[in-house]
């Protein structure tokens, strides 16, 4: 019974006081002209389901949830936020080349095709960010379009 | 009393916690600083040589397989036998070797529009060959379609010291080709499964 006391208490501690480990948050008050949607004549559908389903973690502004300050979510949330921008900023999309452009297209389309995006962790907790079918279809539609117009 | 305590308690932890933060993030300064300090020098290094022994250092370069468009193909076919064999791991390990075999690449010796390009060029396959290192193999194959193009591309400005053939399979994501050095046709899409779809395309020399 001590024992589990003092694992108890143990945890307590190191929960308490991960709290304070700073965490940089993704945010920004202006978007940049190299934004995706100010560069292409994005259909206000797709503009908004791009917003909310990936917006988050793929460009310099994330819209946090509530819990976002607590320990460890912070750092769980952080760390997808870095991997995603590294991988596709959209409010930097101008300053690619056609040729990553085109590259990038490719795989958003696969990603979205094969379900792999948005993420399932993500989904799970903005069940508005899920694609239908339906959008599915129209997004890969479009961005084909887009692809084959670059 | 005990309130005192236990905001005592908090108060240390968060001191703790932040001191070994700070000191964790002093200590990866300086280490990314001394990793930008060797870069610097290296570019040096191969300045000096460019500007004074041209032919000493195209002589190493074949050697050593460093810099030269030669072993990026090199890596390039192995990656693509790897894919072939539907070696999942081994297509990882030469994934990981293109992408830095293609980061080593000297472009010092062509125009400034050429530059560009194959710095694009470069960018791009290095994206895509980072992918493969760390994908399952449907995606892997995904990857090596762009990847294909990229090297393709990349030939047509760097040329190549051995005949290549410009393969093409109709059936794989609405048509898709790859560089093979043999006439032969080994799909790297399909592996066993398809692995005589497709013809040659064009012989590049």
């Amino acid at each position: 019974m001590k024992v589990v006391k003092i694992i108890a208490i143990f945890l307590l501690v190191v929960f308490v006081g991960i709290q304070f480990i700073p965490t940089t948050r993704n945010q920004s008050d202006t978007v940049p002209l190299t934004d995706f949607k100010l560069v292409h004549n994005v259909p206000e559908t797709i503009k908004k389901k791009l917003q909310v389903s990936c917006y988050d973690c793929h460009s310099n502004n994330t819209q946090y949830p509530w819990y976002n300050k607590v320990q460890p979510i912070a750092w769980f949330l952080e760390n997808h936020i870095k991997e995603g921008k590294a991988e596709l900023n959209f409010n930097e999309w101008d300053s690619l080349s056609t040729r990553r452009k085109a590259s990038k297209l490719r795989s958003i389309i696969k990603q979205i095709e094969s379900g792999k995006m948005p993420l399932d962790s993500y989904t799970l907790i903005h069940k508005e960010a899920k694609f239908s079918e339906a959008e599915a279809t129209e997004i890969i539609n479009w961005i084909t379009q887009l692809k084959d117009s670059l | 009393m005990s309130k005192l305590k236990l905001v005592f308690g908090v108060v240390a932890i968060a001191f703790v916690t932040l001191t070994v933060v700070s000191c964790k993030d002093a200590k990866t300064e300086s280490s990314t600083n001394s990793e930008i300090g060797t870069e610097e020098d290296h570019s040096k290094m191969n300045h000096d040589n460019t500007d004074g022994h041209h032919d000493g250092e195209k002589k190493e370069m074949s050697t050593s397989g460093n810099g030269n468009s030669q072993t990026v193909l090199n890596d390039y076919f192995s990656l693509k036998d790897a894919l072939v064999a539907d070696d999942n791991a081994k297509a990882k390990g030469l994934g990981a070797t293109l992408a830095t075999t293609l980061g080593k690449l000297d472009i010092s010796k062509y125009t400034d529009t050429q530059k560009a390009d194959l710095k694009d060029i470069i960018e791009d396959a290095v994206e895509h060959a980072e992918h493969i290192s760390e994908s399952d193999i449907a995606h892997q194959r995904e990857h090596f379609k762009v990847l294909s193009k990229d090297i393709t591309d990349m030939v047509a400005i760097t040329g190549t010291e051995n005949t290549l053939y410009q393969q093409f399979c109709p059936m794989y994501d609405g048509g898709s080709a790859w560089l093979s050095m043999s006439e032969d046709i080994k799909n790297p899409y399909y592996g066993s499964k398809m692995l005589k779809c497709g013809k040659v395309q064009k012989e590049i020399n």
